[in-house]
């Protein structure tokens, strides 16, 4: 892992999400104050906090769906409200987002689900699109029967692997990934992080990834931002953030799960 | 042979280029004006090749055959260890057979099988009606000696959601139907000096027919579309899985309280409805034929017998109750995608006014043959 880190410090590349001064309230609920965070080119940046501390709130501002109340988000150095609907809709192209939920068209079974954007971005005929979508499905270790079936006759683990699938059906320059293994079993979790890393290393994307999976984390994160008390309190490698002197980053870092997540991560790279 | 992405040589092939997603048509046609024993070349070269990403890789996938390309690092040592890795995985994903059961059947024989099975589900959904209907009234039954369960709260907000709120467009639909009722009447009856007859018309057909039907038809639509969409998000929400396996009755927490409340409704929107298809009558009638609004309920209280009246306002609850059944009914129905809420909510309304009206249609003949 160390030598993965090194392979990507790339502190002096421009960052490719830049967040500034972000603030986002519902009503009198204010859920970021003054947040700052980098995307580095290339990384997997792992996105840790507790339940409603605001992560997906922070995806939603990132992509688009919610207007910052304050604040300034660039993408690629430029913000999306500055972008004519033509140049926006060129940009979110450059997006994969998988939605804490799956958010799978419910009126579409899963090959078609997955083509959809093929057709219409990458203006590919609708049967290209549709084997193209079956080897992403299979990629993503959905077996071939799947690809006729409705979002609605999946269980949760198949709807997070065919919304990753759909995510990256455009092989986008950012990835969002909000809870990815969230209800996999483990060893579908383990695939799912060395199909990231793969996909990551061959084709240097960016991942956002918003997990509480802490074997997720130390298995394929470069970096690691914690977001608590509406901002994030600490960006770095995992070591530099398992070190910072905060009571909720120590009881994460240092509980029970997560002892046995690093011993395992430790081992593992010993044993390679 | 050589394009911009492959350069074919005897027993050498060449790949080049950016094997990307934006290039993928261009890409398709440079394979298939490949001979067809290029995938079997001897020497494969993948050093000029600039871009590849998973789209690439499975068209390269294709070309070469998924084992040869799993065995990249063996033939190509010189490729990053990250496009290695991007090509054994895609080459994996797609050495498992990858084309769905096909599905394909005559025409005519899928004509018929669905015409089957039209005819089946229509049988079903009556069962269904009558078997619900029957598990709402046995629960009624169960919970009718324990006030304590009557869900006052839920009536009274399901009576001012479903009842209280639709009386303003109830009143303006039957005020303006009852004035083209009068209309139509004082036309048609002029011819025969009769036009002091129009206040029959509006009344006979206000009392027995029209307050009780238009009510019913636009609670129909608001209502029971409404019954269905909540139903059914709940259901697809797998809420209404959650009550059952918490012990609770869905019946008795959320039908009960729904057909209790259109039993009230209805029968007040319906005297709603005949009060103000009246006044629309009484409206055209002074304004136009010169009918004194003295005279005019002075007719009304002379010539029209109050059994009008009753029989019109018999027929309430009975819509109420078909109309809540198979709004809430529907919703049970739903499975689980915001498609099925739609398809549920559009069947719900339909089958709720077809029944309305059919049920209307068979009261009008039953009352006739008992000469009421
Ligand atoms: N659409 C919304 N309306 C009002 N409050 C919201 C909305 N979305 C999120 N919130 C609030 O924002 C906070 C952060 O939510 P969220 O980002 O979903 O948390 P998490 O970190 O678990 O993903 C929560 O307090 C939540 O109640
Ligand atoms: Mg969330």
């Amino acid at each position: 892992m160390s030598d993965r880190q090194t392979k990507h410090k790339t502190a002096d590349q421009e960052p490719v999400i830049s967040v500034r001064g972000l603030v986002n309230r519902f009503g009198d609920n204010v859920v970021h104050d003054n947040l700052n965070l980098d995307v580095l080119p290339g990384e997997i940046l792992g996105i840790v906090g507790g339940s409603g501390s605001g992560k997906s709130v922070l995806l939603r501002s990132i992509v688009g769906l919610k207007r910052p109340d304050e604040g300034r988000v660039e993408v690629f150095g430029q913000a999306l409200d500055s972008l004519d609907s033509q140049q926006r809709s060129q940009m979110e192209r450059r997006f994969g987002v998988l939605f804490q939920r799956g958010a799978l068209f419910s009126s579409l079974n899963l090959q078609e689900n997955i083509a959809l954007p093929l057709i219409e971005h990458a203006r590919l005929s609708r049967s290209d699109a549709e084997y193209l979508a079956r080897v992403k499905l299979s990629l993503v270790g959905l077996p071939a029967s799947a690809a006729l079936q409705s979002p609605e006759s999946l269980s949760g683990g198949m709807v997070k692997r065919a919304a990753l699938a759909r995510a990256l059906a455009l092989d986008p320059d950012v990835l969002f990934l909000d809870e990815p293994t969230a209800g996999l079993d483990p060893i579908s979790a383990a695939a799912f992080d060395e199909l990231l890393v793969t996909l990551r290393d061959a084709l240097r994307f960016s991942v956002f990834l918003v997990t509480h999976d802490l074997d997720t984390l130390y298995s394929s994160c470069d970096r690691v931002a914690v977001i608590s008390q509406k901002r994030v309190l600490a960006a770095g490698t995992l070591d530099e953030i398992a070190a910072t002197q905060d009571d909720w980053v120590q009881a994460y870092f240092h509980g029970p799960r997560g002892r046995a997540a690093q011993q395992a991560a430790s081992t593992h790279h010993l044993q390679e | 042979m050589s394009t911009q992405w492959v350069d074919y040589q005897e027993g050498e092939l060449a790949i080049e280029g950016e094997w990307t997603l934006a290039h993928y048509s261009q890409l398709k046609a440079a394979i298939a004006s490949l001979p067809a024993q290029a995938g079997q070349v001897h020497e494969v070269n993948l050093e000029n090749l600039r871009a590849i990403d998973t789209a690439g890789a499975a068209l390269l996938v294709e070309l070469l055959g998924a084992e040869r390309v799993g065995d990249v690092h063996a033939w190509a040592p010189s490729l990053s260890a990250e496009r290695q890795a991007l090509l054994a995985r895609v080459a994996q994903a797609m050495s498992m057979s990858l084309a769905p059961k096909p599905v394909s059947e005559s025409w005519w024989h899928a004509m018929l099988a669905m015409l089957g099975q039209q005819v089946e589900a229509l049988w079903h959904q009556q069962l269904q009606l009558m078997g619900f209907t029957g598990l709402v009234v046995a629960t009624f039954a169960r919970i009718l000696w324990h006030p304590r369960r009557w869900r006052i709260t839920a009536i009274v907000a399901h009576i001012q959601q479903s009842g209280f709120n639709a009386v303003p467009i109830v009143a303006l639909l039957t005020f303006m139907v009852g004035a083209v009722v009068a209309f139509l009447g004082a036309t048609v009856l002029r011819n025969f000096g009769a036009t002091i007859y129009t206040i029959d018309l509006v009344a006979f057909s206000f009392l027995r027919e029209f307050g009780v039907l238009l009510a019913a038809i636009l609670l129909a639509g608001r209502t029971a579309s409404a019954f269905t969409a909540q139903l059914g998000s709940m259901k697809a929400n797998e809420e209404i899985d959650a009550l059952r396996t918490q012990g609770l009755d869905p019946i008795e927490l959320l039908v009960l309280p729904r057909v209790m409340a259109m039993l009230i409704t209805l029968p007040l929107l319906t005297f709603v409805g005949m009060l103000s298809g009246l006044a629309g009558g009484a409206m055209v009638a002074s304004l136009s034929l010169d009918i004194a609004l003295s005279q005019f309920i002075g007719t009304l209280e002379r010539d029209i017998a109050v059994t009008h009246f009753l029989l019109g306002l018999s027929k309430a609850p009975v819509f109420a109750f078909v109309i809540a059944l198979i709004g809430c009914l529907e919703g049970f129905k739903v499975k689980g995608s915001a498609q099925s809420v739609g398809e549920h909510t559009t069947s719900s309304v339909v089958q709720s006014i077809f029944m309305v009206i059919l049920l209307d249609a068979l009261a009008a003949l039953f009352f006739m043959e008992m000469g009421w």
